[in-house]
């Protein structure tokens, strides 16, 4: 059964690793529906948002091969029920239209959006919510003219994971702790 | 993104510190990691480093090959007959494209080479200049791990991670773009190996109740078997798997590439699985309860159709590539450690048991294979040459003391199944990419690397043609490789599957073949021809008696065929011992 998952991942700043990314989910024919990428709470470390739509035993498998790669930190999947997004979006509507009727009041009332910039030809909105509060302000907008519209991907935060710093720590005290390696290649 | 930071490590307290050039750098850093032998081809963007190489003669070889794909697939032999990473040198441009089947094969084998490829200047990357190439982009799918370096001073971390990446947890092939101008300017010398990246945890703690539960699970099965892949072999665990095979009387099958681990002559051992492995362990695994994989990734040439694979059966997965458990084959319990760590933590809780009505039937399905296929193929008494009594007749002179190469095809098939692989084996070839081409070079980097062991490789005449330039390099080292070609005048698995698919229709698969002994004489390389059996046996004693490099070509049965086999879409269990 195909459903909708967001992989959050901790990975080192390096050139690259996106492109290898990007990889393991095109050879597996996975659609990356939105893709956020920014840096982490953790200076040095970057963290990627995807969203993609594909089946619990598709998404585990990819998720292991991208923790895999040799500059991957940590590889998080989530349902929708176990994280909380957010998408934003900027939405260009003529002034004109904007103005006729009770549109505006509706517009900070209902939809508790912010208005940005006013000039004379137009009017700049911007609006934070889930994907389907933002599709819902975007066919609201629509009899008034829409002139651009802009919504970022998604960002997530998680309800129940462990702290990267917790994680980080882990990694560097199993390295205190590890084993001799095998003889074969060293 | 920002480029690649250097780690924070401490100063060096020498203040020695030479001012070298990059290329002289990358040198000193190889030998700092215990390299002595370099396969490669030279070319512009990488003639600094070349020049350096011959003030570093004394201390590193470097062997010419007359391809850079040639170079690769040496590089890998080395590593396999070494246990040390294999080290291969290629210009920009065609000379780095002309890697990348190298480069593939090493990967899907997991054996660690490290590959440096020259790079146009810093300031012409991404221009379209004169032999440039997007290697990095390239490699990526088919590399573990790849870096570009621009600055000279970047290159000790590079090599040293290369290294680190290359040889821990599951090994593969990694690969360092230098530029040329990185190669000329200086730096300050200093070396610091590689031995931890914060994203990257090779080592993982052994939970002590996984291996609990395998115990049990291997305590309360009545028909166990294990299947032994080329992790075995990578963390040394062919001891460890054999004393849990005894205590516990636990018959073992092995991968194409797993063979080397267990001594194929063991009461034990249940042959080869898969597609033309032993009837037994096919059979076999459909009824057995409980599989101990080991070092393996239950690739489709093993399991045959998975909707019908070992239904009767548990699983515990012993891999230490987390992202290879349940890919394939969904597992019961998982181990995601190190084989040898695991196996030597398992056999204590091992009761000691005698199965014998278990072995019994892989007994009896031995002994119908041995007549139906065996014996046909190993003591045929009339009729051309067949590859499983060439292969039977070296094996028996060499009594499993050699360093094995094969290409790829029937007659690595004929390989897997009719050499008596043991402790003192050393098998190379190509297996999860099938190479065809693979080798002749191979054998080169095998001798290059095991001075002193018989290497024979054993060749089709479709893939020696393939990379057939490398005699070449053969001659020009004088490397004593024993080649044993193995000539039907076909391509001949691609001929079975055309006979036995496509109604024997037999499209582009016939080869007309150039007089190979002439051929290898004009290399200098001694050769001799066998067409009759009864010459046979002497003309491998004398190959494996020359001194040089020496070619046997033994004309063998135009269109014999390879059996058993698990036909495509069929069970393991529902494996084919005759056409008929």
């Amino acid at each position: 059964m195909q459903q909708e998952y967001t992989i959050s991942l901790f990975t080192e700043d390096h050139i690259g690793i996106l492109s290898r990314i990007t990889l393991i989910l095109t050879r597996r024919q996975i659609n990356i529906e939105s893709i956020t990428a920014s840096e982490s709470a953790v200076s040095g470390v970057q963290m990627l948002t995807m969203v993609v739509t594909t089946t619990p035993d598709m998404v585990n498998k990819v998720a292991r091969q991208i923790e895999k790669l040799v500059d991957v930190i940590k590889v998080f999947v989530h349902t929708n029920q176990e994280i909380i997004s957010q998408e934003i979006a900027l939405y260009k509507v003529t002034t004109s239209g904007l103005m006729s009727g009770s549109m505006i009041g509706d517009l900070v009332r209902l939809y508790h959006a912010r208005i940005l910039e006013v000039t004379p030809e137009y009017i700049v909105v911007e609006k934070s919510g889930s994907r389907e509060e933002i599709t819902a302000l975007l066919a609201f907008l629509e009899p008034c003219g829409v002139l651009q519209f802009v919504r970022s991907g998604r960002i997530a935060i998680t309800r129940q994971v462990k702290e990267l710093n917790a994680y980080l720590k882990e990694m560097d005290a199993a390295e205190r702790t590890r084993h001799e390696p095998s003889e074969v290649y060293n | 993104m920002k480029e690649m930071k250097k780690p924070a490590v401490e100063q060096d307290t020498n203040n020695h510190e030479s001012q070298i050039t990059g290329a002289e750098a990358l040198l000193k850093c190889l030998i700092e990691e215990g390299v002595d032998t370099i396969f490669g081809y030279p070319g512009g963007a990488i003639m600094p480093v070349y020049d350096k190489l011959l003030d570093y003669s004394d201390s590193l070889r470097h062997i010419l090959t007359r391809h850079e794909q040639g170079a690769a697939h040496a590089a890998q032999a080395y590593a396999m007959v070494t246990g040390r990473p294999g080290v291969c040198f290629a210009t920009s441009g065609p000379g780095a494209t002309n890697l990348v089947t190298g480069i593939a094969n090493a990967f899907l084998d997991s054996v660690p080479v490290v590959f440096i490829t020259a790079q146009v200047t810093s300031g012409l990357i991404g221009t379209d200049a004169f032999q440039e190439t997007d290697i990095l982009g390239i490699s990526m799918p088919v590399t573990k791990w790849n870096a570009q370096v621009k600055k000279a001073e970047d290159i000790p971390d590079a090599i040293a991670r290369a290294f680190y990446i290359a040889r821990s947890g599951r090994p593969g092939p990694v690969l360092v773009d230098i530029s040329k101008d990185a190669q000329f300017a200086s730096l300050s010398y200093s070396y610091r190996k590689c031995t931890y990246i914060r994203s990257y945890n090779p080592v993982i703690p052994l939970q002590m109740r996984d291996i609990e539960s395998a115990a049990v699970m291997i305590n309360h099965a009545e028909k166990p078997l294990i299947l032994a892949g080329h992790g075995v072999i990578l963390s040394s665990a062919a001891d460890e798997l054999r004393a849990l095979a005894e205590k516990g009387a636990i018959p073992v099958a092995a991968t194409l590439l797993g063979l080397p681990a267990f001594p194929n002559k063991h009461r034990l051992f249940a042959g080869m699985l898969g597609m033309h492995g032993n009837y037994a362990p096919n059979v076999l695994t459909n009824q057995a309860d409980l599989i101990i994989a080991v070092g393996m990734r239950f690739d489709d040439r093993v399991t045959g159709n998975l909707k019908k694979y070992a239904p009767e059966a548990r699983i515990i997965h012993i891999e230490i590539d987390k992202a290879e458990i349940n890919k394939n084959v969904r597992v019961d319990l998982e181990i995601n450690n190190d084989a040898r760590e695991v196996l030597e933590a398992l056999i204590p809780l091992v009761r000691q048991v005698s199965r014998e009505k278990w072995i019994r039937e892989f007994r009896m399905l031995d002994r119908i294979e041995y007549e139906k296929v065996i014996r046909p193929e190993t003591e045929p008494d009339e009729g051309e040459l067949r590859m499983g009594e060439v292969v039977k007749t070296v094996s028996d002179l060499t009594e499993g003391d050699a360093v094995i190469v094969t290409d790829v095809g029937q007659h690595q098939m004929a390989v897997a199944r009719y050499y008596g692989f043991n402790e003192k084996s050393t098998l190379v070839t190509s297996g999860g990419m099938g190479t065809m081409g693979f080798g002749l070079p191979a054998s080169l980097g095998a001798a290059s690397g095991n001075p002193g062991r018989p290497v024979i490789a054993f060749i089709g005449d479709g893939g020696f043609q393939m990379t057939i330039q490398e005699l070449g390099t053969i001659m020009q080292y004088r490397i004593p490789v024993k080649i044993l070609l193995l000539n039907n005048s076909f391509l001949g698995m691609v001929r079975q599957w055309q006979e036995r698919f496509f109604n024997s229709r037999y499209a582009s698969t016939e080869m007309v073949n150039p007089d190979f002994v002439t051929l290898a004489g004009a290399y200098g390389i001694t050769a001799h021809r066998v067409t009759r059996r009864e010459e046979l046996h002497e003309a491998i004693k004398t190959m494996l008696a020359a001194e040089g490099p020496y070619l046997l070509e033994t004309v063998i049965s135009r269109e014999a065929n390879i059996l058993p086999m698990v036909e495509p879409g069929a069970s393991v269990s529902e494996v084919t011992l005759t056409y008929r």
